[in-house]
C-alpha cells in the first residue's frame, strides 16, 4: 500500500516532463537504482510519516492553554515506550540494511550485466573540460558524444586525463569517479533510443559547468552507420595532448589511430593534463 | 621582499569583490574609529579582548559566528541568484568567481559560522550547568577563540588580497594541487583552517577536561544535563577528529609548498587517500555540529514542556552511540569511487544504523512534550520546527546511505538539499533556539517575543522554499556547483528557490530588528530573578547576567533535577534555602596571550600564503615569545572578597524571595 503510494508520488514527479529525470529511467541500471530509491523511501516513510504527525499532534494537544490535556509533570520514564522507541527504528534499519546489502552487490558498478549481443567496451577519459570516448574495437575516438546501441551491455572503463571528476548519465544509471592513473569500471545498458544528458558530477575547475555531453542510444543499424561516419585526421597521442589542454571542445568523431591510447593514459605514459598557467588571480578561461 | 604579493593581487578589474571589500574595509574602519572616539577601547580591552571568563568568550564566539553566518548568507544569495539567471547564459558571476563563492560559503558556514556558534554556546553554558566557576584552562580558552577569529580573518582577507580556493569547501586533490590550482586560494583555505584548527583542538581538550574533571560537588555523570553530555561527545569527537584534518591539510601543504607527492597525480601520489582522510575527519565533523544542537533542544523542550527530559538514560546512551558510530561511516561520502559491493554495503549499513540513536532522540523529545504544558516561546518554535525538519533531513540522509540510490544522487542538488536540511534545520535552528533561550542569562534581559516569533516563521519558511526545490532538481539530475546550465526543467525550481532566499532574508532582518528592539526595550524585558523561563538546570539558579564567579557558593548536587527540586521546595515552603557562608573566591586574571598570539598567527598565516619568509620567521618568534611570556608570569589569580560575594548574592536572594510569592509550585 505504502509502496504503491510512493510509486504514484514519484511517477507524478517524473511526469512533470524532464528529459533527464532519474525517475524516468531509460536503462536497466537506472531503473533498478530508482526502484531501490523508491523502496527505501517507502520503508522509511512508514515510520517518518507517523512521527511527523505525532510531533505536530503532541505539540498541539499539550499546548499550555489546553485545559483538557492531562499534565503529568513527573512522566519521564516508561520501559515500554523506551523499548518501542529503540526497537522501531532498529527494525526499520534492519529491513533497510537488507536492501542496502542486496542492492550494493546487485548494482555494483563493476558487475557485468546481461543484454543483447556481445558487450561493447567503451573507454572514457575525462579531460579539462570535455569527455573523450574511445571505442577500441571500432577504432573510434569521440569527443563529447557517447553513442551506444540499444540493449547492448556497455562495459565502461574510465580514467581521468587530469583531475578527479565523475561520469554520470542520469537516465542510464550509476555515476562513477574518474581518476588519473587508475581505471574505474561501470556497466550500463541503454534500453530505449533517444538523446540523453550526460554530465560531470564532481567539480573539476573553471570549465566544469560546460563539461556535459550527449549520450545517444541508437538502434544497432544506426550504430553501425555511426561507426562508419568517423572523419578527419586520425586521433593519436599528439591529438590527445592537444585535447588535454584546458578548454572546451565541440563534439567530433574521428578514427582512432593509437590502439593503446587508454592504457597509455592510465599508466601515465601520456602525462596528465598541464593545468592552467600559474597566475596570482584566475584568468577568465571560459567566458 | 613581499614574496608573491604584488599589486596584481588586488582585483582592481573585478567590480564585485572590489566593491564588497571596500565596503567591508570602510565599515570596519568606521567601527574602529567610533569605538576609539567614544573611548571604549580600554573597556573592550579589559572586559572582552583579554577576558578569560568563559561567559565573555562564549558571547564573543557567538558574535563572531553571527557575523560569519551573515557573510556566508551573502555568498548564498549570490549563488542562488546566479543559478536563477544563468540559464543558457553566463549569469553575472564568471566561473572563477562563482567557484570561489561556493567554496567560501561552505568553508565560512561550517568552520566560522556553525562551529563557533556551537562552541560559543558550550562555552557560555557548560560551566554554568556543571555548577563551576570556569573551564579547566581559562587562558587557553581565550587562545582558542582568538585563533578561530584569526582563521576567519584570513578567509575574509582573501576576498580582496588574492583569491580564495575554487575547489569546494573541501579541497579535493588533484584539483587542489599546485598543477591545477596554482593561485593562493587553496593556501588561504589551508592556512586559515590550520590556524583555527589549533584553536578548535584546544577547545576540545579544554572541554573534555572540564566535563571529566571539574564538576560541582555531587554532580555525577548521570546527573549532568544532556547538554553537557552532548558537549562532551562533541568535544571528544573534536579531540579525535581534528588532528586528522590538521595532518591531511599538512600533507596537502607539503605537496603544494615543497613538491611532495602525497595526493598528486604523478610521483606515486594518491587522491583516494585524501578522500579517506578528509572524510575520516569530515563525518565526525557533522556530529560535532549537530550534537550540541541536540543538547540545546534537550534543554529547551523540557523547560517549555514543564517536564524533565524523557528517557534521560536513553538520551545519554544515544549521544554516546552517535559519538562512536560517527567514526565508522566516512566512506558513504564516496560510494561512487567503486570500492565494491562489500565495502559499500557495510558503510551503507553503518550509516543507516546511526539513524537509530538519532531516531530515539526525536522520540524522546516527542515524549517529553507528551503530558507536558507546552509553552510556544521562540526557542520552542525553533525546537518543533527542528523536530519536523530534521526528521525529513534524516530520511533523505538515510536514502543517500543506500549505495544504489547514492549512485544516482551523489554530488547532486539532492545532496545539497539534504545537508542543508540537517545543518540548517538542526544546527542553525538549534543555535538560534539556544541563543534566544540563554540570551537573558547572558545579558539580563529577554529578546522580544513578537519580533522573534516572526523572524522564526520567515526563516523557517525561507528554508523550506529554498531547499525543497533543490531536492526536486537533484532528482532531475542536476549536479551541484554549476555556474550555468541549459536544462529547461531546472529553471522554474531555481526561481522558486531564489524566492525562498528572499523569505530567509526577511527572517534575518527581523532577527536583527529583534535584537535592536530588545536592547531598546531592555528595561521592560529585564530578567530580575535570573530564571525567566522557569528553567530546570543550574544556570538558572544564579543571577542574570551571572557574576564573574558564576555561583556565590558551589551547589551540592544531589539529583539529576537538582535545581528544579530546590525551587519547588522553596516555593512550597515559601522560604529560600538557608543563607550560605560566603568566602573569598579566587578567579584567573585576564590575559592578552590569546589576542597577541592570534595576531602573530594571522601575520604568520598571511606570510606563509604569500611566501614572505622573513615575516614568517618574525611572526613565529613573536607567537612563541607570547607563550613564553605567559608561562613565566607568576601572578595568576585575583581574589574577590567574601563581602563582595555576599553583597551580590543578597541582591540575588532578595529578587528570588520577591519572585517566590508569585510562583506556584508544580
Amino acid at each position: 500500500m505504502r509502496i504503491k503510494r510512493a510509486a504514484v508520488l514519484t511517477s507524478a514527479l517524473a511526469l512533470s516532463g524532464c528529459e533527464i529525470s532519474i525517475f524516468d529511467p531509460k536503462g536497466t541500471i537506472a531503473a533498478q537504482d530508482a526502484q531501490i530509491l523508491v523502496d527505501s523511501l517507502a520503508i522509511m516513510l512508514a515510520i517518518v510519516i507517523p512521527t511527523l504527525i505525532a510531533i505536530v499532534a503532541f505539540a498541539w494537544w499539550y499546548r499550555a492553554g489546553n485545559t483538557r490535556a492531562r499534565y503529568r509533570p513527573d512522566f519521564e520514564y516508561s520501559g515500554q515506550i523506551e523499548l518501542v522507541v529503540w526497537s522501531i527504528p532498529a527494525l526499520t534499519v534492519l529491513l533497510l540494511a537488507g536492501v542496502i546489502w542486496v542492492g550494493s552487490h546487485d548494482l555494483d558498478p563493476g558487475a557485468p550485466i546481461k543484454g543483447a549481443g556481445k558487450p561493447l567496451t567503451i573507454q572514457v577519459v575525462s579531460l579539462d573540460w570535455k569527455w573523450l570516448f574511445l571505442y577500441p574495437d571500432q577504432k573510434l575516438a569521440s569527443v563529447n558524444e557517447l553513442v551506444a546501441p540499444v540493449g547492448t551491455p556497455l562495459r565502461l572503463e574510465l580514467t581521468s586525463g587530469s583531475v578527479m571528476t565523475a561520469f554520470f548519465v542520469p537516465q542510464w544509471g550509476s555515476m562513477i569517479y574518474t581518476m588519473n592513473g587508475m581505471t574505474s569500471r561501470l556497466n550500463l545498458r541503454a534500453d530505449k533510443a533517444g538523446d540523453y544528458y550526460g554530465e560531470a558530477s564532481q567539480i573539476s575547475g573553471d570549465g566544469f559547468a560546460d563539461m556535459h555531453f550527449k549520450a545517444r542510444a541508437v538502434s544497432a543499424d544506426d550504430f553501425a552507420k555511426w561507426t562508419q561516419s568517423a572523419a578527419g585526421v586520425p586521433f593519436d597521442a599528439a591529438a590527445y595532448k592537444e585535447l588535454a589542454k584546458q578548454g572546451l571542445a565541440n563534439p567530433a568523431l574521428r578514427p582512432l589511430a593509437a590502439p593503446d591510447l587508454f592504457s597509455d593514459i592510465v599508466t601515465q605514459k601520456l602525462p596528465p593534463g598541464p593545468g592552467p598557467k600559474p597566475s596570482l588571480r584566475p584568468p577568465s578561461v571560459v567566458n | 621582499m613581499l614574496g608573491k604579493l604584488t599589486w596584481d593581487a588586488i582585483p582592481f578589474d573585478q567590480p564585485i569583490p572590489l566593491a564588497a571589500g571596500a565596503v567591508v574595509a570602510l565599515a570596519v574602519l568606521a567601527v574602529l574609529i567610533y569605538i576609539t572616539v567614544k573611548g571604549w577601547v580600554p573597556y573592550l580591552w579589559r572586559e572582552w579582548i583579554t577576558s578569560v571568563d568563559h561567559k565573555r568568550i562564549g558571547v564573543m564566539y557567538v558574535a563572531l559566528a553571527i557575523l560569519m553566518l551573515m557573510r556566508g548568507f551573502i555568498d548564498a544569495v549570490m549563488m542562488r541568484t546566479q543559478q536563477a539567471v544563468a540559464f543558457r547564459s553566463n549569469g553575472y558571476l564568471p566561473p572563477e568567481h562563482f567557484n570561489q563563492i561556493f567554496s567560501a560559503h561552505g568553508t565560512i558556514m561550517i568552520f566560522f559560522g556553525a562551529m563557533p556558534f556551537m562552541i560559543g554556546l558550550m562555552n557560555f553554558v557548560v560551566p554554568l550547568q556543571l555548577g563551576v566557576r570556569d573551564v579547566a584552562f581559562p587562558t587557553l580558552n581565550s587562545v582558542s577563540f582568538w585563533l578561530t577569529a584569526s582563521g576567519a580573518l584570513l578567509v575574509n582577507l582573501s576576498l580582496v588580497v588574492g583569491e580564495f580556493s575554487r575547489t569546494g569547501w573541501l579541497p579535493f586533490p588533484p584539483l587542489s594541487e599546485m598543477t591545477y590550482s596554482p593561485g593562493v586560494g587553496v593556501d588561504y583555505y589551508c592556512w586559515a583552517l590550520q590556524i583555527s584548527g589549533v584553536g578548535t583542538v584546544l577547545t576540545g581538550v579544554n572541554f573534555v577536561t572540564t566535563i571529566l574533571k571539574i564538576r560541582a560537588p555531587g554532580m555525577t555523570y548521570m546527573r549532568m544535563p544532556i547538554f553537557c553530555w552532548t558537549a562532551l561527545a562533541a568535544n571528544l569527537l573534536i579531540v579525535a577528529a581534528f588532528p586528522v584534518l590538521t595532518a591531511t591539510l599538512a600533507m596537502l601543504l607539503l605537496d603544494r609548498y615543497l613538491g611532495f607527492h602525497f595526493f598528486t597525480n604523478t610521483g606515486g601520489g594518491n587522491m583516494m587517500m585524501f578522500m579517506n582522510l578528509i572524510w575520516a575527519w569530515g563525518h565526525p565533523e557533522v556530529y560535532i555540529l549537530i550534537l550540541p544542537a541536540f543538547g540545546v533542544f534537550s534543554c529547551v523542550v523540557p523547560t517549555f514542556s514543564g517536564k524533565p527530559v524523557f528517557g534521560y538514560r536513553s538520551m545519554v546512551m544515544a549521544t554516546m552511540a552517535i559519538c562512536l558510530i560517527a567514526f565508522m561511516v566516512w566512506l558513504h561520502h564516496f560510494f561512487t569511487m567503486g570500492a565494491g559491493g562489500d565495502v559499500n554495503a557495510i558503510f551503507g549499513t553503518m550509516s543507516a544504523i546511526i539513524a537509530v540513536p538519532t531516531g530515539v532522540k526525536i522520540f524522546n523529545w516527542l515524549f517529553t512534550m507528551y503530558g507536558g504544558r507546552v509553552r510556544f516561546t521562540v526557542p520552542m518554535i525553533w525546537s518543533v520546527a527542528f523536530m519536523i525538519t530534521f526528521t525529513v533531513g534524516g530520511l533523505t540522509g538515510v536514502l543517500l546511505a543506500v549505495p544504489p540510490a547514492d549512485f544516482m544522487l551523489h554530488n547532486s542538488m539532492f545532496l545539497v538539499a539534504h545537508f542543508h536540511n540537517v545543518i540548517v534545520g538542526g544546527t542553525v535552528f538549534g543555535a538560534l533556539a539556544g541563543m534566544t533561550y540563554w540570551f537573558p542569562k547572558a545579558f539580563g534581559f529577554r529578546l522580544h517575543e513578537g519580533w522573534g516569533r516572526w523572524s522564526a516563521y520567515f526563516t523557517i519558511a525561507g528554508f523550506y522554499v529554498v531547499f525543497m526545490p533543490l531536492y526536486v532538481v537533484g532528482l532531475e539530475g542536476m549536479t551541484r556547483r554549476l555556474q550555468h546550465y541549459d536544462v529547461g526543467a531546472w529553471r522554474p525550481w531555481m526561481m522558486v528557490s531564489v524566492f525562498g532566499v528572499l523569505l530567509a532574508l526577511v527572517g534575518i532582518v527581523l532577527e536583527i530588528v529583534t535584537i535592536y528592539v530588545s536592547i531598546r526595550d531592555r528595561e521592560s524585558l529585564r530578567d530580575e530573578v535570573g530564571d525567566p523561563w522557569d528553567g530546570r538546570t543550574l544556570e538558572w539558579s544564579t543571577a542574570s547576567p551571572p557574576p564573574e564567579y558564576n555561583f556565590a557558593v558551589l551547589p551540592h548536587v544531589d539529583h539529576e533535577e537538582y535545581y528544579w527540586r530546590i525551587k519547588q521546595a522553596a516555593a512550597r515552603s515559601e522560604t529560600l534555602p538557608e543563607e550560605p557562608h560566603y568566602v573569598d573566591i579566587e578567579m584567573p586574571r585576564n590575559s592578552a596571550t590569546g589576542f597577541v598570539a592570534a595576531f602573530f598567527a594571522t601575520v604568520m598565516g598571511f606570510a606563509l600564503i604569500w611566501h614572505i619568509w622573513w615575516m614568517v620567521g618574525v611572526a613565529f618568534v613573536g607567537a612563541y615569545a607570547t607563550f613564553v611570556a605567559f608561562a613565566w608570569r607568576d601572578h595568576e589569580e585575583h581574589v574577590i572578597p567574601a563581602e563582595t560575594v555576599a553583597r551580590n548574592d543578597h541582591a540575588r536572594r532578595a529578587a528570588r524571595a520577591k519572585a517566590l510569592k508569585a510562583y506556584s509550585p508544580r
